[in-house]
């Protein structure tokens, strides 16, 4: 990773011979410090540089897939700390956990709540995208318990949470082909452990009861030569959960030991004691600091309203606002008797309105000048929203040519610029809508009737 | 390889800030490292969670929110002793909506003697909190600046515009503590802590409003933010940026759709009191871990939740 170009350099044979595109080895190499160049472009480097370079220059923390399909889900890859470094680039997912000892009601209660739970968010699913089969000792209902939930119409993947290895492998066979997690190597079973995954190359969960542990039976396992594994951050207590949690990154990223180099997976159902709140809190405080799979006992939509949206946000790229094209945008099939709207192009700002006026299932025509990609308020502070930008765009957007109506509707939180905008504007009426989009059906159709009854009345 | 812990020591540290007086008093900040990083060195002083209470009815909190607190919300007084004994709450957020231009605009010596009576009534540290109406906030802090001297109150917040005033009266005539607001980023926070120290306001009686918002609206600048005003804190030992953070996630929450929508509108969400509760919990267990070393919640089951939440990591 830090690799230095002098690294690089004592390991190419010094030939100066060009056929790398470039005058010289040391101009060579200095572009592939600065991974601008793949080192294989240089034909002549022995087969032993190559194995020592590869093993430097592999990222630090790995980057592996759970799950087939549409449910194939990439975990690790992170390079940085924190996101205003740069991008995280692999997203934590939530898992709900089943187990043997669970009775058909509660299993089919669990399976109804993931199926009701899945919605869109700014144009991103929001679901539970992981089941996990706790093995605690009944093997019929085990594998009962995975045959059902595969058969149950979810589409997600699989956690099989069993440190028996014969149990492991049997469960195995039932979901093979959905590629699944296998959870459960200890320092103890983990010989039998890899002999389960290593055929499909799945996933294996490592847990161990310290830290100290965990590092040791990781190296165990890369001695017997399996590196597709996922890391259990999980401790007796909350504090020592997210101590270790906040280790295993820093040590894989800051101190550059790939021991540690992989994705984490943290039980939050075990720390929250049954109380769905404290899972919300928890679930919370991994997604922010470094948790992976986040387990938890079970969904509904008030747990997964603050986690997904968290998630969105922890998630997005901090060098690119989330922007929406600056143009109109028509909405239930406006028509020449529909009202504008004006909203600013922020994306999030964008699928929030536009989400609400489809529900109020009132034609609009919204229209969206650039505001630099900016919240309503943001962009009105930063001076990219006022009466001249909205007029203007609402001149050149030639809306006027799709409508006749010649209301239009702005932001409750900049009803300030109603004065600017008729004045720029002759012939428009300005409309103060509502503060909160949420409010937008009950006031568009308010607005609907009032003009239905007064173009009765005409 | 051995395996060994990560340690991480900072020369910088986040100042102590005192609430209160008495055994009630609180203290915010004091530590070397990021927050709940005890591998690293000294976490300093418990984060506090506030509960929040207006000086007016809340009509315009959801209805089960309402709902408990009405046998007391259009008493002041009895709301503070109320939250006082049920709430669990570390200290009291008094904000005046009341005294919003827009609204009531209740006179800021009305609003002083309001503040006075609770005061009185209370033994939990206060945070007065304002309009949001920078002219009038200017006001009104030094009025219930001047009635509440002696309590060691934190007036939140002054921003750009009023950070004169509220300066001049809260943080040097009445010696109360001064909380300095700025917009999610670190330039501004900054740019705050300086205007303020440098009108002579003593760094040691700061706190920071760095901003809010509910997770998934812009949440993500928040993490950012509080991560780099603390990386620069600790890292880089900027004195400017040394103070503790305060959070009025209530505030936020208050008006988010996940959070309020009625059962008609989103029938499948389910009791919006238990979304709001999830959302300010969530917000806050974010905040807390980016940075923040208080927060103002208002559902009393948020306030036990975050309470047992930073007493697990601390
Ligand atoms: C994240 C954020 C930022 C981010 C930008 C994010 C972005 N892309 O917009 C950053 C950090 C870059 C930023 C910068 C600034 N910010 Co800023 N920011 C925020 C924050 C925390 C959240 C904004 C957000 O995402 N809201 C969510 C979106 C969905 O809300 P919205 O667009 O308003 O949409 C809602 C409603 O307006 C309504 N709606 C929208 N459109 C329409 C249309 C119709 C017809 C209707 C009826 C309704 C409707 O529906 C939506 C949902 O209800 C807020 C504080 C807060 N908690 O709100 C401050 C805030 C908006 N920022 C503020 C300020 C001052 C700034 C800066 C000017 C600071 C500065 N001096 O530099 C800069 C400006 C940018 C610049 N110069 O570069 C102030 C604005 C103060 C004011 N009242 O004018 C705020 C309120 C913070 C504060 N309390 O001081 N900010
Ligand atoms: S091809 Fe290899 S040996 Fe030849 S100049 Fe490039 S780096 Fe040097």
């Amino acid at each position: 990773m830090a690799l230095k170009a002098l690294d690089i350099f004592k390991l190419t044979p010094k030939k100066n011979c060009k056929d790398c595109g470039f005058p010289t080895c040391m101009a060579f190499c200095m572009k592939v410090a600065s991974g601008a160049v793949d080192v294989e472009k240089c034909p002549h480097m022995s087969d032993e540089a190559l194995a020592k370079l590869s093993e430097a220059t592999a990222p630090l923390m790995k980057t592996l897939k759970v799950g087939a399909g549409e449910s194939e889900y990439t975990f690790g890859g992170e390079t940085v700390l924190f996101r205003h470094e740069k991008t995280l680039v692999n997203k934590n997912r939530y898992a709900v956990e089943f187990c043997d000892c669970m009775n058909e009601e509660q299993v089919d209660a669990k399976i109804a709540n993931m199926k009701l739970v899945d919605y869109i968010r700014i144009g991103e699913e929001m679901k539970v995208e992981i089941a996990a089969f706790k093995y605690t000792g009944n093997k019929e209902a085990y594998l009962n318990l995975v045959k059902k939930v595969k058969e149950c119409g979810l589409d997600v993947a699989y956690i099989l949470h069993c440190e028996d290895a014969a149990v492991a492998k049997e469960a195995l066979e039932i979901v093979k082909d959905s590629k699944p997690m296998v959870f459960g190597a200890t320092k103890d079973n983990y010989k039998e452990m890899i002999d389960v995954v290593k055929g499909d190359k799945l996933a294996l969960g490592v847990k161990a009861s310290s830290l100290e542990e965990l590092y040791a039976t990781t190296e165990a396992i890369h001695a017997a030569g399996y590196k597709e594994l996922i890391l259990d951050v999980t401790g007796e207590s909350i504090k020592e959960t997210y101590t270790n949690a906040v280790q295993v990154r820093r040590i894989a990223l800051k101190e550059q030991d790939r021991t540690f180099g992989y994705p984490s997976i943290v039980f939050a159902n075990k720390l929250s004691d049954n109380n769905p709140m404290m899972e919300v809190a928890l679930s919370s405080v991994f997604t922010v600091k470094y948790g992976s799979i986040i387990v938890i006992d079970d969904i509904d939509y008030a747990k997964a309203l603050p986690l997904f949206a968290l998630r969105q946000n922890i998630y997005t790229d901090p060098q690119r606002p989330m922007r929406v094209e600056p143009k109109i945008y028509p909405i239930n099939n406006p028509d020449e008797n529909s009202p504008v709207l004006v909203t600013v192009d922020f994306a999030l700002t964008y699928f929030i309105v536009s989400g609400d006026i489809e529900r109020s299932k009132v034609p609009v025509w919204l229209v969206i000048p650039d505001a630099g990609g900016y919240s309503v308020l943001t962009a009105w502070a930063a001076g990219k929203f006022g009466g001249n930008s909205i007029s203007q765009f609402i001149k050149e957007s030639k809306v006027e040519e799709v409508t006749n109506n010649r209301d239009i509707i702005i932001p409750g939180k900049v009803a300030v610029l109603k004065g600017d905008i008729e004045e720029n504007l002759p012939g428009w009426n300005v409309i103060i809508g509502t503060e909160e989009s949420m409010e937008i059906p009950k006031f568009l159709k308010d607005y609907k009737a009032k003009k239905d009854e007064a173009l009765a009345n005409a | 390889m051995a395996f060994k812990q990560s340690v991480q020591k900072y020369s910088g540290k986040i100042s102590e800030v005192e609430l209160g007086t008495g055994e009630k008093a609180i203290k915010l900040g004091g530590e070397h490292v990021l927050p709940f990083y005890s591998f690293d060195g000294d976490t300093g002083n418990k984060p506090s969670i506030g509960v929040e209470i207006l000086d007016i009815y809340p009509d315009s909190w959801i209805e089960s929110y309402q709902e408990m607190y009405k046998e007391v919300a259009n008493d002041t007084v009895e709301w503070a002793k109320y939250v006082e004994s049920n709430s669990g709450a570390d200290f009291i957020c008094l904000k005046f909506d009341g005294a919003d231009p827009n609204g009531l605009d209740k006179s800021p010596e009305e609003c002083a003697e309001v503040a006075k009576k609770v005061a009185e009534s209370v033994s939990l540290p206060l945070v007065i909190s304002g309009t949001g109406n920078h002219d009038k906030d200017a006001k009104l802090f030094e009025k219930v600046a001047e009635a509440l001297d002696g309590y060691n109150t934190l007036m939140m917040s002054a921003v750009e515009d009023n950070y004169k005033a509220v300066g001049a009266s809260a943080g040097m005539a009445y010696n109360q503590k001064v909380g300095a607001e700025s917009s999610v980023d670190i330039n501004l926070a900054k740019q705050m802590n300086v205007l303020l120290t440098q009108l002579g306001v003593k760094g040691e009686k700061i706190v920071m409003n760095i901003g809010c918002s509910a997770v998934g609206y812009g949440y993500e600048y928040v993490a950012s933010t509080m991560d780099r005003i603390r990386l620069a804190a600790f890292g880089q030992n900027d004195k400017s940026l040394q103070m503790p953070i305060i959070t009025p996630v209530a505030f936020e929450i208050g008006h988010v759709k996940e959070a309020i929508a009625p059962v008609d509108d989103e029938p499948t969400w389910g009791c919006p009191e238990k979304r709001t509760i999830a959302m300010e919990v969530s917000t806050a267990a974010s905040c807390l871990v980016g940075g923040s070393n208080a927060v103002i919640l208002r559902h009393p089951e948020s306030i036990k939740t975050i309470k047992e939440l930073v007493s697990a990591l601390v």
